[in-house]
C-alpha cells in the first residue's frame, strides 16, 4: 500500500524538484539561448535572457568558416563504426559466455573489465608512436580502432548481462518442438536479444561520441570529430561565445536526444549490471 | 550439460574478443615498459640509450609529480564528495511524489550526455567569465565582487565543471537504488515512531551503501583520467595548479616529446589505477554471484 500523500506535500516536492532540475539543466539551456544571440548580445551585461534579437546566423557562420559537417561526419562515422565493430566481436563472445558458461567464464569477464581500468594515458606514448609510424594519426580508421577496442570490454559486459537474463528453458522448449539450431536462433533467441543489443549499441555510441582523450590526442583536423573541433574554440583569440554556443549545441543535440531515449538502460549499463 | 562440441564452439566464439583485448592491452603496455627504461626523446633523434631506473627516479622525485598527484587526489576526492552528497539529496527529492517526474529526470540527467570539451568551454566562458559571465553578473547584482575563477581558484573551477558532469550519474544510480527500497520497511519504522531523520540514517542510508560504493569506484576510474576539461580550460596552469597525473604525462609525451619519462609516468599511473581496480573488480565480482 502506498502511503497517502497530501496535495500540499506533492506541491512542495514538485516545486523543489523542478527548481533543482532547472538549475542542473541551466548551463545547457543558457548555451542554447546564447547560440541564438548576436555576439554583442552574448557578451551583454546585464545578460539578456529572452528579450534579445533572435538570430540563426551563428549556425550558418559555424558551417561556413569551419566546415562543421566534416567534423559531424567524423563523429558519426567513428562513433557508429567503432561501436559496430565492437558489437561484431562482442556478440559471439557474450553469447557463448551467457549460454555455454565454462569454469573460466567469470575470470574472463573480470579480466576484460580490468583492462578498462588501465588509464589510457599509460599507453599514450606507444599508441601515438605506432600511429605515427603507420600513418594512422588523424585518420578515421585509426580512431575507430582505438575507440572500438577501448569500449569492447564494456560492450561484452553489457551484452552479457542482457543475454544472461534470457531464460534458457525456452531454448529447451523450442528444441523439444523440433526446432533446428538455425530456426532457434532466428525465431526464438534473436527477438529476445534485440532489446539488449539495441541499448548496448545506443549507450556505446554515446560513449564513443563523447570520448575526449584519444580524439584530442590522435586527431587534429582531417579526422577530427566534434570533441576536437569544439576544443579549437578554447584559444583565447577565439572568444566568439555565440558561435561557440551554436557549434556546441549542434555537437550535443543528437547525443542528448539519443541519451534521453537510453536513460533507462544507462544505470545497468554503466555499472556493469551491479545496479539495476 | 555442455557437450564437447558446444564447449569448443564457445571457445571459438570468445577467441576474437579475448585475443584482440589481449593484444590491445599487452603490446602497448610492453612498449611502455620498454620505453620507460630508455633515454629517448623525439626531439633528439639518434639518441636512444639504456636508462635503467633513471626515468622513474626523475619522474617520482620531480616536484611536478608530487604536485600533480596532490591535484589528482583533490580533484577525485572533491568531485566524489560533491556528487555523492548532492546525488543523495537530489535522488531523495526526486523519489518524492512529484508532478512531471519524467521531465525533471530528463533535465537532471542531461549534463551526463554533454561532451567534456563542450561543458568545459561553456562553463569557462558563458558562466565563469570574470566580466561577462553569468556568475559575475549574479555576484555583482547582490553587491559582491565577481570571482575570477580561472585566475584565483582554477582547481575549484575544474572541480565544479567535472562535478556538474558526474552529478547526473550519481543521482541516477542512487535514485534507481532508492526505488528498489521496500516502502513497507520505511512504513514500519515510521509506525514505530522513527522520525524522517532516523529513518534516513537507519534505513535509507544503509540501503544506499552498496550503490554508493559502486558510484565511488566507477567515478574514480573516470576521474583519475580527467583530461579534456583541463586541456581546454587551463592547460594545467596557472603554473601546475590544475595539472593532474594524466595531464602531466600528456605534456611530457606530446609537448616535451620525452618518450622515456612519459612512459615511466604512464606506468606509475597504471599502478595507481590497478590498486583501485583491484577493489572494484572484487566488489563487482561479488555481485556477479548474486
Amino acid at each position: 500500500m502506498a502511503r497517502k500523500v497530501t496535495t500540499r506535500q506533492a506541491a512542495v516536492s514538485t516545486v523543489g524538484a523542478w527548481v533543482v532540475g532547472f538549475i542542473i539543466f541551466f548551463p545547457i539551456l543558457w548555451m542554447i539561448l546564447t547560440s541564438f544571440k548576436t555576439e554583442l548580445d552574448a557578451f551583454a551585461t546585464p545578460p539578456k535572457f529572452l528579450f534579445f534579437h533572435w538570430t540563426m546566423e551563428n549556425y550558418g557562420i559555424v558551417q561556413e568558416r569551419s566546415d562543421y559537417f566534416l567534423h559531424a561526419m567524423n563523429s558519426i562515422i567513428t562513433a557508429v563504426g567503432s561501436t559496430l565493430i565492437a558489437m561484431l566481436i562482442a556478440i559471439p563472445a557474450a553469447w557463448s559466455m551467457a549460454f555455454a558458461p565454462s569454469k573460466r567464464t567469470k575470470d574472463i569477464l573480470l579480466w576484460m573489465l580490468s583492462t578498462k581500468m588501465m588509464p589510457p594515458v599509460g599507453v599514450l606514448v606507444p599508441i601515438y608512436l605506432i600511429y605515427r609510424d603507420s600513418q594512422l594519426l588523424d585518420t578515421r580508421v585509426g580512431l575507430i580502432i582505438v575507440l572500438g577496442l577501448g569500449n569492447l570490454p564494456i560492450v561484452v559486459w553489457m551484452l552479457f548481462t542482457y543475454f544472461k537474463e534470457i531464460p534458457k528453458d525456452i531454448l529447451e522448449a523450442a528444441r523439444m518442438d523440433g526446432a533446428s539450431i538455425g530456426k532457434e536462433l532466428i525465431y526464438v533467441l534473436t527477438p529476445m536479444a534485440v532489446p539488449g543489443i539495441a541499448s548496448t549499441l545506443l549507450l556505446n555510441i554515446i560513449l564513443a561520441w563523447n570520448e575526449a582523450f584519444w580524439t584530442l590526442n590522435l586527431t587534429t583536423s582531417a579526422a577530427a570529430p566534434l570533441t576536437t573541433f569544439i576544443a579549437s574554440y578554447s584559444s583565447p583569440e577565439g572568444l566568439f561565445w555565440a558561435k561557440l554556443s551554436a557549434a556546441s549545441t549542434m555537437a550535443i543535440a543528437p547525443i542528448l536526444i539519443l541519451g534521453w531515449f537510453s536513460q533507462k538502460q544507462l544505470v545497468r549499463g554503466l555499472t556493469f549490471g551491479a545496479v539495476k | 550439460m555442455a557437450t564437447q562440441q558446444t564447449r569448443t564452439l564457445g571457445r571459438v566464439l570468445i577467441a576474437p574478443a579475448v585475443g584482440l583485448l589481449f593484444v590491445w592491452m599487452i603490446v602497448p603496455l610492453a612498449m611502455t615498459i620498454y620505453f620507460s627504461t630508455r633515454n629517448y626523446n623525439l626531439l633528439e633523434p639518434g639518441q636512444d640509450t639504456f636508462a635503467g631506473w633513471d626515468n622513474f627516479y626523475y619522474f617520482l622525485t620531480d616536484p611536478s609529480f608530487i604536485a600533480s598527484l596532490e591535484n589528482t587526489l583533490v580533484l577525485v576526492g572533491s568531485v566524489l564528495v560533491i556528487t555523492i552528497v548532492l546525488g543523495v539529496l537530489v535522488a531523495l527529492l526526486m523519489n518524492l511524489p512529484i508532478w512531471g517526474r519524467n521531465f525533471v529526470r530528463l533535465m537532471v540527467i542531461a549534463p551526463f550526455f554533454v561532451m567534456p570539451t563542450v561543458s568545459a568551454l561553456v562553463w569557462k566562458n558563458l558562466l565563469m567569465h570574470p566580466v561577462s559571465g553569468l556568475f559575475a553578473w549574479i555576484m555583482t547584482s547582490v553587491g559582491l565582487q565577481p570571482i575570477d575563477w580561472f585566475a584565483n581558484y582554477p582547481m575549484l573551477a575544474v572541480i565544479l565543471i567535472v562535478a556538474w558532469q558526474w552529478l547526473p550519474f550519481a543521482t541516477l544510480i542512487l535514485l534507481t537504488a532508492l526505488q528498489s527500497l521496500d516502502e513497507e520497511q520505511k512504513e514500519a519504522a515510521e509506525m514505530d515512531g522513527a522520525g524522517a531523520v532516523s529513518t534516513f540514517f537507519y534505513i535509507t542510508l544503509p540501503h544506499l551503501a552498496r550503490p554508493i560504493t559502486v558510484v565511488i569506484l566507477i567515478e574514480t576510474i573516470f576521474l583519475l583520467t580527467v583530461f579534456a576539461e583541463i586541456f581546454v580550460t587551463t592547460g594545467g596552469g596557472p603554473g601546475l595548479q590544475t595539472t593532474n597525473i594524466a595531464f602531466l604525462i600528456y605534456s611530457e609525451a606530446l609537448i616535451q616529446y620525452d618518450v622515456g619519462g612519459a612512459s615511466a609516468g604512464g606506468l606509475v599511473a597504471v599502478v595507481i589505477a590497478n590498486i583501485l581496480a583491484f577493489f572494484l573488480v572484487r566488489i563487482v565480482g561479488r555481485n556477479l554471484e548474486a
